[in-house]
This record gives C-alpha cells, sequence and structure tokens, in this order.
C-alpha cells in the first residue's frame, strides 16, 4: 500500500527538519573548522578530502524516507536553508545542492527505491560526490590542470563522499533506529521490538 | 543567531518584489557570468551591480557585512586559479617547482575571482531580501509547486531558530557530563558527531509531533487546498524581469560578442 | 451532534511489544465534558489520537472500534480538533494569522471566508497582536493560545486537548486555561481533556474516566464519586488529585528543614550575561552564594533570565561581567575555564530537556561514562553505576537505549549522570517539570537527601510545591535581575 511515490505528511516533515537540522548542524561546522577549511580552500584536492561530510543528508535521507526524490528534496532544501542564512554562494548554493541530491539520488532510483543496502549507499555518496564536485570544478577550478588538479580533485571527494556519507549515513541510520524515533518509518522497523 | 538577518527595510522595493522573480533575474544574471572566463565580463557585471544597489532600497553597509565570506571565497578561487594553472603563456611571474605564475595566469585568476563575485552576488541579495512565506506562497501559486511539499519545507524552516538554540545546548551538556575535546581533532569531530546525533533525534521527535499536529488540522485531507493570501506577479515584477533580460543581452553584446 | 464511541479498542505502537491502549469501552455523549486521568504510560494520549483519527493503520495494530457518530473517527476527522501539549511543533507558519488560516486552507474555506473566521477564532481566545506578528516573539503561553484558535478556527464538534499547559510557566498555563473556558462557555462543544493537575482543570469537566495501566477502565462518574472512591490509589499511581480527596504534597515533617546549611561553596557577584546581537542583556548584576548543605530556588517568569542563570552557575556560561569563584576549585580560574572533566567533579548541571545530556546509547555506559572519564577503576565504575542504578530504580533499564525512556526515567536518568562524578554542587533547571506525582515525591526525597548530605544545590523552578517542600532560600528574578 505504501507506494514510494506517495509521500505522507510525516516523510515531507522529516526530510525538511532533517534538511534544517543538516543546516544547523553545518553552520556549527563552520565555526569549529572555518579557519581549517578557508586553508584548505588554497588546495581544492586537500579540501576534498572531507567533502562527504557535506553529503550525508544526501544519502541519510533516502534511507529514512525510503520514497522517490527524498534525497533531492532533502539536500536542496537544505541548500536553499544555508542559502537563505546567507551562504557565500546565493543562489549558487541551490544549484550545488540540486547537483549533490541528483546525484545521491540516481543510486537508489537504479535500485527501484528497493534497495537500501549498504552497497547502494555506498554508490548513492559516491555518486553525489563526483557530481557535486565535477560542478565544483567547472564553475570555481575552470583552468586549472585537468590531470594534475582535477582529476584528484574530484577522485578524491567522490571517495571521500563514498566513505563519509556512503558509510556514514546507514550507520547513522541505525544508531537512530536504536532510539525509537524512526518507528513509524521501515528503516526503524527493524529493531527488536520493546 | 540563525536567523536570516535583514539587509533592507520591510518597505523597500526589493523587499515587496515577488521572490520568483527576484530568483529568476539572479539567475539569468548567474548564467551571463558563466558564460563567459573574460575579466571584462565580469569587471562589468560588478560594476553594474554595485551601481544599482543603492536603488533597490538594501541598506548598503549590512550588505557589505554579509558578502564578506564571499568576497574571502571569490579571492581564494582567484588565487587557486593562478598559482595551480598549468599552460598559462605570458611573462613568467614566479616559478618555483610546481608553482609557476605566469602573467595570463594572474589574467585568469582574476577573471575567475570577479566571476564568482558577478555570479553570486545577485543571488545573496534576491534571497538575502526575501521571507521564507513568501517564497512558499509565490512557489505554489506561480510556478504550481506541491503545497505538500512548499508547506512542509515552511513549517520545517520555522524551526531553524530553536534547533540553532538546541545545538547550543547540547554542546553545554556535553561539557557539563566531563566531556570535552580540547585540541585533539579526533576527539573533536567524535564530539561534533555525539551532538550532531542529540541534534538529529531531537529533530526527527519534533519532526514527528509537527506531522500529526499538521495532519489533525487536515494536512493530509486530499481536500484541494485553498490560499488564504493570493500573490500575483505584478507589472514591477515583469519589468524587473525584462529589464535583467534586456541588460545581460546589452552586456553579453557589448562584452563578449565584440571581443 | 458528536457522540464519541470507543468499542474495544486496542492498540499496539509498530516496534512496541506491549499494548498502548488495550480493552477500552466507552461513550461520550454530545456535550460531556471528560476528564481522562490514569499513570502514566496507561495510554491516555494514544487514546486521543485514536480518537482524533490520527493513528495510521500504517503505524500499528488496532482491536475494536473507534467511532464518531458512528462511523470510523479516521473518516470524521474535519469534526475533531485536538491541542497536543508543546506549542513549538503546533504552529505551522511564520505568521499568527497564518498559522489559523492553515487548517482553513486545508480544508478548502474559500479565500474570502478565511479571514473573517481567523478574526473570530483569535478574539475567542484573547488572542489581540496583529495578524503579521511572528509566531516566535510569543510567549509559551502566547503560542499555545494562538495553536488553540488554529484549532477553533475549524469549529470543530469534538475538541480533544492533551495536557494543554503541561509545558507552560504558571502564568501562561493561567492564561490557556482562562481562553479554554471562554470558548466552552456557551457552546455545547463535546470535551475529552488529558490532565495530570487535576485542580485547575476540575472546574471545566463534568465527568472524569480514569484508565486502567494493564487495560480497561478502573473508574467512571462524577469527579466527586471518582476522587473519592480512589483518589488514594491515583495519587499513588502519580495522578495530582486535588484536596479535599488528597493531601497536597508538601514537606515531609520527618525532613530536617534544611535551615542548617554551613559554609559558602559558590559565590557569584555581580554577574551579567548579554548574548551577541540580544537587544538586551539576560542577566544584569545577580549575586548568588550557593552554601553547603542549602537549596537556592531561582524562580520568576520565562524569559527573566533563570536559565541564564543556571548555565553561569554550572560553569557552562561564560559571564560577560562579574565574576564565579569556587571552593576547592582546580585553579583560580572562574568555573567556566575548567576543563569539563574538572568540571563534572565538582558541579553536576541537570538540565531541562534530559536527552540534552545523553551521550551514550545505554544507562549503564552513560552512568559510567563520567567516572571513568575522571580515572577511577573498572571496579569502583562498576559499583558506582550499580549503585546509581539501584538508588534511582534504573536496574532493570540497565541495557536500555537512553533515548527510549519515560518521561520520569530519563529525569532519574539525567539527575543520575549529573551525580555519577560525585560533585558537590548541584545546578537543576526544572527537574520536576511536568512529571507525575510519583516522580515529584521520587524527585523531592532525592533531593532532599543530596542536600541534607551537604551537596550545595541550586534549582531553577516554577513548581511552588517543591520550592515549599525544599529551599530554604529563594530568588526571585525579574528582566534578568533579583528582586
Amino acid at each position: 500500500m505504501n507506494s514510494v511515490y506517495k509521500w505522507r505528511t510525516i516523510d515531507v516533515v522529516v526530510a525538511a527538519v532533517l534538511a534544517v537540522a543538516f543546516g544547523v548542524v553545518f553552520w556549527a561546522w563552520n565555526l569549529v573548522w572555518n579557519a581549517a577549511d578557508a586553508s584548505l580552500g588554497f588546495f581544492p584536492p586537500l579540501k576534498a578530502i572531507i567533502y562527504g561530510v557535506w553529503l550525508i543528508p544526501a544519502v541519510l535521507a533516502p534511507l529514512i524516507i525510503r520514497k522517490a526524490g527524498a534525497g533531492l528534496l532533502t539536500e536542496a532544501l537544505a541548500a536553499t536553508v544555508s542559502a537563505l542564512l546567507g551562504s557565500q554562494w546565493g543562489v549558487v548554493t541551490i544549484w550545488s545542492g540540486l547537483t549533490e541530491g541528483l546525484g545521491g539520488e540516481l543510486a537508489f532510483a537504479a535500485g527501484r527505491y528497493r534497495r537500501f543496502g549498504l552497497p547502494t549507499s555506498v554508490v548513492s555518496g559516491a555518486l553525489a560526490g563526483l557530481f557535486a564536485s565535477t560542478f565544483d570544478t567547472v564553475l570555481y577550478y575552470p583552468t586549472l590542470g585537468f590531470l594534475s588538479y582535477q582529476v584528484p580533485y574530484v577522485a578524491f571527494a567522490t571517495l571521500s563522499s563514498a566513505v563519509i556519507a556512503g558509510l556514514g549515513a546507514p550507520a547513522l541510520v541505525k544508531a537512530l533506529a536504536a532510539t525509537g524515533v524512526l518507528d513509524r518509518f521501515p528503516a526503524g522497523r527493524g529493531r527488536a521490538l520493546v | 543567531m540563525l536567523t536570516p538577518a535583514a539587509v533592507a527595510a520591510p518597505s523597500a522595493i526589493i523587499v515587496r518584489a515577488n521572490p520568483l522573480a527576484k530568483l529568476a533575474a539572479a539567475s539569468l544574471i548567474a548564467g551571463l557570468a558563466l558564460s563567459s572566463t573574460d575579466w571584462a565580463l565580469g569587471l562589468t557585471l560588478l560594476v553594474i551591480e554595485a551601481a544599482l544597489l543603492p536603488l533597490t532600497g538594501v541598506r548598503v553597509g549590512r550588505f557589505l557585512w554579509r558578502i564578506r565570506y564571499l568576497a574571502f571565497a571569490a579571492f581564494t578561487v582567484g588565487v587557486v586559479n593562478t598559482v595551480f594553472a598549468t599552460g598559462g603563456g605570458g611573462t613568467v611571474w614566479f616559478d618555483a617547482g610546481p608553482l609557476h605564475v605566469t602573467s595570463s595566469d594572474v589574467d585568469n585568476g582574476l577573471a575567475l575571482a570577479l566571476r564568482v563575485g558577478a555570479m553570486a552576488i545577485p543571488g545573496v541579495l534576491a534571497l538575502a531580501t526575501t521571507d521564507p512565506t513568501d517564497l512558499a506562497d509565490a512557489l505554489i501559486q506561480q510556478l504550481r509547486v506541491s503545497p505538500r511539499f512548499a508547506i512542509g519545507a515552511l513549517a520545517a524552516f520555522r524551526m531553524l531558530p530553536l534547533l540553532a538554540g538546541e545545538w547550543r545546548l547540547i554542546a553545554m551538556a556535553r561539557r557539563a557530563r566531563g566531556v570535552d575535546a580540547g585540541w585533539n581533532p579526533v576527539r573533536r569531530l567524535r564530539l561534533f558527531a555525539s551532538t550532531m546525533f542529540a541534534l538529529l533525534v531531537g529533530a526527527i521527535r519534533r519532526a514527528t509531533r509537527l506531522a500529526t499536529a499538521m495532519d489533525a488540522r487536515g494536512f493530509d485531507s486530499g481536500v484541494p487546498r485553498t490560499h488564504a493570501r493570493i500573490r500575483r506577479m505584478r507589472g514591477g515584477d515583469w519589468v524587473l524581469l525584462a529589464a535583467t533580460a534586456v541588460a545581460c543581452l546589452a552586456v553579453y553584446v557589448a562584452v563578449v560578442v565584440s571581443r | 451532534m458528536s457522540t464519541l464511541e470507543l468499542r474495544g479498542f486496542s492498540w499496539r505502537h509498530a516496534g512496541r511489544a506491549a499494548h498502548a491502549v488495550r480493552d477500552v469501552t466507552l461513550r461520550v455523549e454530545h456535550g460531556e465534558r471528560v476528564l481522562l486521568l490514569g499513570a502514566s504510560g496507561a495510554g491516555k494520549s494514544t487514546l486521543l489520537a485514536a480518537c482524533a483519527g490520527l493513528l495510521a493503520a500504517d503505524s500499528g495494530e488496532q482491536d475494536g472500534e473507534v467511532l464518531i457518530d458512528g462511523a470510523d473517527a479516521r473518516t470524521r476527522r474535519d469534526r475533531v480538533g485536538i491541542l497536543f501539549q508543546d506549542p513549538e511543533t503546533q504552529l505551522v507558519m511564520a505568521r499568527s494569522g497564518d498559522d489559523v488560516a492553515f487548517g482553513l486552507e486545508n480544508r478548502g474555506v474559500p479565500t474570502a471566508d478565511i479571514w473573517p473566521m481567523v478574526d473570530k477564532a483569535l478574539s475567542s481566545v484573547g488572542f489581540d497582536y496583529p495578524l503579521d506578528h511572528s509566531t516566535h516573539a510569543l510567549s509559551g503561553g502566547e503560542q499555545q493560545r494562538l495553536a488553540l484558535a488554529g484549532v477553533l478556527a475549524a469549529e470543530p464538534e469534538v475538541l480533544l486537548l492533551d495536557e494543554p499547559t503541561a509545558n507552560l510557566d504558571p502564568l501562561g498555563a493561567a492564561a490557556v486555561r482562562d481562553g479554554l473556558s471562554r470558548v466552552l462557555e456557551g457552546r455545547d462543544t463535546t470535551l475529552i481533556l488529558v490532565e495530570h493537575r487535576v485542580g485547575e482543570v476540575l472546574p471545566l469537566v463534568d465527568r472524569v474516566v480514569v484508565l486502567e495501566p494493564g487495560g480497561g477502565i478502573r473508574a467512571d462518574g462524577t469527579p466527586q464519586r471518582v476522587f473519592a472512591e480512589h483518589g488514594a490509589s491515583l495519587a499513588a499511581q502519580g495522578v495530582w488529585v486535588p484536596e479535599p480527596w488528597s493531601s497536597p504534597p508538601g514537606p515531609d515533617p520527618a525532613r530536617p528543614d534544611g535551615s542548617s546549611s554551613g559554609d559558602t561553596r559558590l559565590r557569584a557577584e555581580k554577574v551579567g550575561v548579554r548574548y551577541p546581537d540580544a537587544p538586551r542583556a539576560a542577566l544584569t548584576d545577580v549575586d548568588v552564594e550557593l552554601r553547603d548543605g542549602g537549596l537556592l530556588a531561582v524562580t520568576g517568569a520565562n524569559g527573566s533570565g533563570k536559565s541564564s542563570l543556571a548555565l553561569v552557575l554550572g560553569g557552562l556560561l561564560a559571564p560577560t561581567t562579574g565574576r564565579v569563584g569556587v571552593e576547592g576549585g582546580p585553579s583560580a580560574r572562574p568555573p567556566h575555564r575548567w576543563r569539563a572533566p574538572a568540571l563534572a567533579r565538582r558541579i553536576g548541571s541537570v538540565f531541562q530537556d534530559p536527552e540534552h545530556q545523553f551521550v551514550t546509547s545505554q544507562v549503564a555506559e552513560e552512568l559510567a561514562l563520567g567516572p571513568r572519564a575522571a580515572g577511577m577503576s573498572e571496579t569502583d565504575v562498576e559499583a558506582r553505576v550499580a549503585d546509581l542504578l539501584e538508588h534511582l530504580r534504573l536496574s532493570h533499564l540497565a541495557r536500555a537505549n537512553p533515548f527510549t525512556l519515560s518521561g520520569g526515567e530519563a529525569r532519574r536518568l539525567s539527575v543520575a549522570t549529573a551525580l555519577s562524578c560525585a560533585p558537590r554542587i548541584l545546578v537543576l533547571d526544572e527537574p520536576t517539570f511536568g512529571q507525575d506525582r510519583r516522580t515529584w515525591g521520587e524527585l523531592v526525597d532525592l533531593i532532599a537527601g543530596l542536600r541534607d548530605s551537604g551537596h550545595a544545590i541550586a534549582v531553577v523552578t516554577h513548581d511552588t510545591d517543591f520550592t515549599d517542600a525544599l529551599a530554604d532560600r529563594t530568588l526571585v528574578m525579574e528582566g534578568g535581575r533579583t528582586c
């Protein structure tokens, strides 16, 4: 009875609140790591190592909500939240969010929204990273050497996203399910009855 | 705190414009900025943007403060593209191993920095002067976005200051428990992850309750929703769009095509 | 006309082994006003959600029926309005008027009719801010009245209230009750109300129904009859049964009155706090002294600076002016500059929301964390954990995930975590807030014991019963100052 295209209110609101919560997480991340981030900005391939952190919602939301478009919606919304809060890139932030979300979404769409295992989420994280970093390269680093900078940057970002978002998001779902807050989602039903 | 800061008075022209008109205009300009890596285009756009800024009703000082990170990011992009660029011709200014700076590299870096600024500023301006409620109204009524998603997102956005305050409290509660990280980056990461986890648990709990409360008031009734407030694209909004399109075309012809 | 009927209704939430509600049969006639009581965990909230047609078929397992005028409650949702306890998760929109209009838009009310209905609903609850007033700028009591207006705008025939004042300070709660009685007057709305604090809402109801925790209904009748027959057992289950049917909570005569407080342990002088971007200071020139064996109650309305003061005393927030000194600190520095382990060994803080303090995924681990960080040996840690679990009646939950605990259990665990490092100073923010009478009594006994064993304690609270029972001094805050 639960079509992957039919969103319940709780699906919409949890996806949206997750996006807002990650807006707060990223804001806090910037407070803690601003200095490190800023200096890494001068050498893009290094910065790409922590790239996956930004893509956690793109993998986390589909794993929890299990509806078509959950990754795209949540990542795009998280980007809109940071844009409204004063992200330096303005509207371009939303474009990035859409690109990232689209990449992450593809893996789940390829499994017809029936596969939510580890392999799918790792591929989802990798694709989100691939899409997002390619977008960055076109936008911000178009003149850099293809093999010496652009390829390593995209490769690091993809790997980082596969690990941090692709492995981190399922771990997060497991821990969240143990608290009982996911009881109204399929992802929360796996745990033992309490 | 974490709330959208006002960069204009509520009565300013730009605040009253339809959010979609503003975002579309900003996207047009950003698209134009992206069309070329020539520094003349970025510079021209930046000059025009600066000249038009006072006409929008924006408080210039606050706006400059708002874009301070953008300025730094644009600078970073400029430096990176100068220092790490390969195969640039022109006079060699600096050469040490992989670092190789030529006059054409500097040209390139400058152009890209200007491009980033020219591209982002209209979007930052549009968003900084948009109330989320107005944006949701416009998305539903003009773009026919599903109200379930637009209103759901708007309701979630209301939680932003609440969750930001929550983050501070959770962080303090960890200190009270005797957990801190000092300067150890690994422990810092773990502490960050644990704070994030507690935030997400609370956020999902709240979202679940909010969804129930929304359904209790008929959000999932399936009845076609009506609008308490009708919002239209007004004459001024079309003028804004048309003027932006004409200006973009003119700049494109004058700067890009003519060279 | 709206009658509500439950026939052999049971509900088990998905993922739970036990039933939330079991075998309830109940009929509420049109216009009746029912107070629904029961121990915490007896399923009162689940029952209300069922009556509102909000238990989605995919979220659990149902037996029996819930009927409104003879039809399944899920198909009659437009006749029912429900108000929950937390205003922050009921308000949907950023502008007050929009929020009331939300429910009308959902039901397809034509645009022209919406605003007159909004105005009517707002004035019926006594809400007099402009329509575009930000819902953030409202106090908890105002937000809850706004939420009530949102429920009433759709003119429900059945009104369900799930602890509508539990999250509010006494002033806000009184204003909401006031709004409620104005609304109910002259209407024949059917009402079911769930509320712990029975005394204040008794004038609003004419029938009391008590749920039996194991299933079924224990008592049903007029308030007089139900309380006369079951008052004592209800009180034992945690219900705040009003006088004359039960004795008011108060100081236990056997307990020493705490006037024997000793030396000064913590002294705050002229402390002030100003948050960046805030229009005014949260705290100005406050002097506080905490003595060994003494309990200071800090009271005042919401927003008076009480919580900021608790954070300063707890060494968690740096005061912008003034200084805080602690007898027996690790250095001459003020507490907010101490490392966290040193702080936790000296000052224990208990936050209003227990979940803010949980760091691990198991109750026992939660209690071992502090002692382990303090360098205790593993055997000592185990002994300490076992001791705390026993003392706070949490032993049966040692392996549970802290986030799955009930309100009362979570509260006891958060107090236990603060005690785990054996600090001499305790700062508690609203420890009795929203607790049933049984947990309340346990907390009062526990805190009295801590005070009498020489701890220096500060408690931020609205709870006058608590203050009367335990405080030897009271500090009243207003607008960030003491008065």
